[in-house]
């Protein structure tokens, strides 16, 4: 069962080569990516059922017995997440198949999306397994490299700025990610997870509370905290739809998930955390209000993006079994609601051919279709019941309620707040572009880029494709119950963090 | 672990160059300190495995007396992905070069927004008497 660990990050780096060979023939390529998510999508099923039943997952890597040699490991957690991004990716491929984003211009023929589209999954299926904090840089490395070249990818003058910021701070970030894991290495004399919850509970408080904070900061960047977020409602929008959707649903919630494992394995804490509360506070709020200030509708659902991962936030902060609960369930919702959110984007962007909330509008009598595909994440969002968004903020607010202090209360009151700020967010939204006149679609300011806009249709793929993820979100709340069994169990499992240590560590230790 | 102190002033040394030069205006200067800051992140990996030894190959000395490969494996990597990213790094700023015209790192979007809103702010206080 244990190669199951491995096969999706061997899967798609293995398809990305053989995608690279036949560059010439763009419908291999496409039947080429299809199949291999689709096979992951399975893979990672099985590997949930059986991760849930018989207790994580452990491949060593050239035989190696921890914590020497490369480990992969699956548990509760990263299987759940490891298949949550495999739905996502794999409606994104559909989305962006049937946008012809995947094509250079029009009808010739691109090499670089699919083979760096696989890279991409790869990168991200690896940061969920990996075993040690050395394969983690790696990882977030493959992951952020074919990152770079999705949104450098045809850049015209007024996204090579933006597409510039991201790759510096980027860069940035994983430099200093460099710097911890030399730190850390120097304090413990090992980068196995595993190994590193044992060595750094020896260590003086001082060091482990620095080499905590650092681990927060380096995660955070890619995270986007506040005020780490600076660059990410400033890129993200800039890429064309399919590739913001994957990069806002997966790429933060990577960093999120490198904060959960190391902050419960690692540098576990035993009560409250006020500190990350407090940032947390402050990226709910700082995130909701610079939503209400945007007038382009990318731009605003980035800044929401930031503002939910406040939520993610203020769960691990309060290291309660309910609050990683909350956490797990937040992280699955909004995965997938904040990837639709950018598809449906996508989607009214080609038919209106504008992303200025002031100049388009009516396009729900033009477009009842899009109308209700929205209408569902945004509500799901802001924690409308009884969509996703509510179940997973129920069991947070509760967590919070529970956890009895001032900051914890006041911290759930912002919560509340912030569900009030994103529910007039996507309000927003709705009356600018859905309500009022109907407007004929705007010219495609630019013809000669990878991506038609303002036709007035849209193709069969791209709406199947975003009623599906649509789908995937209504299907969150309706199977809401076992979803809450599992992340309940997987919070466990984090909270202990023994059955983690003894599946890699062996049961002697 | 102890560290030798020249190695201690160079990492000092290569961090603040690399990160004054990441907070410059200019893209070529933003670039350099990437590269200083990457050498500098490389060096403390490699630093960070303990005092120099003899090569590690098993059977030739004694364990004591080797130096701990793995940082160095590490650092390897870390180097591979460095140098590959700063070759990216370089292309794309040719490339906002060649679109652009200049090496300036712009505003920031926001920034741009706030700063029209004070101007015009200014322009009508101006106006008034």
């Amino acid at each position: 069962m244990s190669i199951l660990v491995a096969l999706p990050v061997l899967l798609p780096l293995l398809a990305a080569a053989l995608s690279l060979a036949f560059n010439t023939f763009p419908r291999v390529q496409r039947v080429l990516g299809v199949i291999v998510l689709s096979a992951i999508v399975v893979d990672a099923s099985v590997l949930l059922a059986h991760v849930d039943r018989a207790g994580p997952a452990v491949l060593r890597m050239g035989g190696y017995s921890p914590p020497i040699g490369i480990t992969l490991v699956a548990d509760r957690l990263s299987a759940l997440l490891l298949l949550v991004s495999a739905v996502v990716t794999l409606a994104v491929l559909v989305f962006s198949i049937g946008q012809r984003i995947t094509d250079y211009g029009r009808g010739t023929a691109s090499n670089t999306f699919h083979p760096m589209y696989l890279v991409l999954c790869a990168g991200v299926a690896l940061c969920y397994v990996t075993g040690d904090l050395f394969t983690l840089f790696v990882g977030f490395e493959i992951m952020l490299s074919a990152s770079y070249v999705l949104i450098t990818r045809r850049t015209t003058a007024q996204r090579v700025r933006a597409s510039m910021t991201y790759v510096i701070v980027s860069l940035t970030s994983s430099l200093l990610f460099i710097t911890m894991t030399a730190l850390v290495y120097a304090a413990t004399g090992t980068v196995n997870l595993a190994d590193l919850a044992d060595k750094v509970a020896q260590l003086p408080p001082g060091i482990r509370t620095s080499l905590g904070l650092f681990t927060v900061v380096v995660f955070g960047i890619k995270a986007a905290l506040v005020p780490l977020h600076f660059w990410l409602p400033d890129s993200y929008p800039t890429a064309p739809a399919p590739v913001t959707a994957v990069f806002a649903g997966l790429l933060t919630k990577v960093g999120v998930y490198a904060l959960i494992r190391t902050q419960t394995l690692i540098f576990t804490s035993e009560a409250i955390w006020t500190l990350l509360l407090v940032t947390a506070l402050l990226t709910m709020i700082v995130g909701a209000l610079g939503a209400l200030a945007q007038n382009d509708i990318n731009r605003m659902m980035s800044f929401l993006l930031v503002s939910h991962i406040g939520y993610m936030l203020f769960g691990l902060a309060l290291y309660t079994e309910i609050g990683l609960t909350g956490v797990i369930l937040y992280v699955v919702h909004h995965i997938t609601v904040q990837a639709s959110l950018f598809l449906v984007g996508g989607l009214i962007t080609r038919h209106t051919g504008t992303v200025s909330l002031r100049a388009m509008s009516g396009v729900a009598t033009a477009y009842p279709l899009v109308a209700v595909l929205f209408a569902i994440p945004a509500l799901s969002l802001a924690g409308v019941p009884p969509f996703s968004g509510f179940v997973a903020k129920i069991a947070l607010l509760r967590a919070g309620a529970e956890s009895a202090t001032f900051t914890a209360y006041l911290v759930t009151g912002a919560a509340v707040l912030t569900s009030l700020l994103s529910l007039y967010a996507v309000t927003k939204i709705w009356v600018g572009a859905f309500w009022g006149k109907t407007r004929p679609p705007y010219e495609d300011p630019d013809p000669t880029d990878e991506v038609t806009v303002g036709t007035g249709n849209t193709s069969r793929g791209m709406v199947s494709a975003t009623a599906a993820l649509v789908a995937v979100g209504v299907a969150i709340a309706v199977f809401a119950g076992p979803l809450a069994g599992i992340s309940g169990r997987a919070a466990n499992d984090l909270i202990d963090g023994k059955s983690y240590r003894e599946a890699v560590l062996g049961a002697a230790r | 672990m102890t560290i030798n102190i020249t190695m201690a002033v160079l990492l000092a040394g290569l961090y603040s160059v690399g990160f004054y030069l990441l907070m410059q205006r200019s893209l070529m200067r933003v670039i350099l300190g990437i590269v200083i800051l990457g050498h500098g992140a490389n060096l403390f990996l490699q630093v960070a495995g303990g005092p120099p030894g003899v090569p590690p190959f098993a059977g030739l000395s004694a364990p004591e007396a080797m130096v701990d490969p793995l940082p160095q494996a590490m650092a390897l990597t870390a180097i591979v992905i460095t140098f590959a990213l700063t070759t990216f790094l370089l292309a794309l700023a040719f490339r906002s070069f060649v679109l652009l015209g200049h090496d300036e790192v712009q505003d920031d979007v926001e920034d741009r927004r706030v700063g029209t809103t004070a101007e015009r702010n200014d322009l009508v206080q101006e106006a008034a008497p």
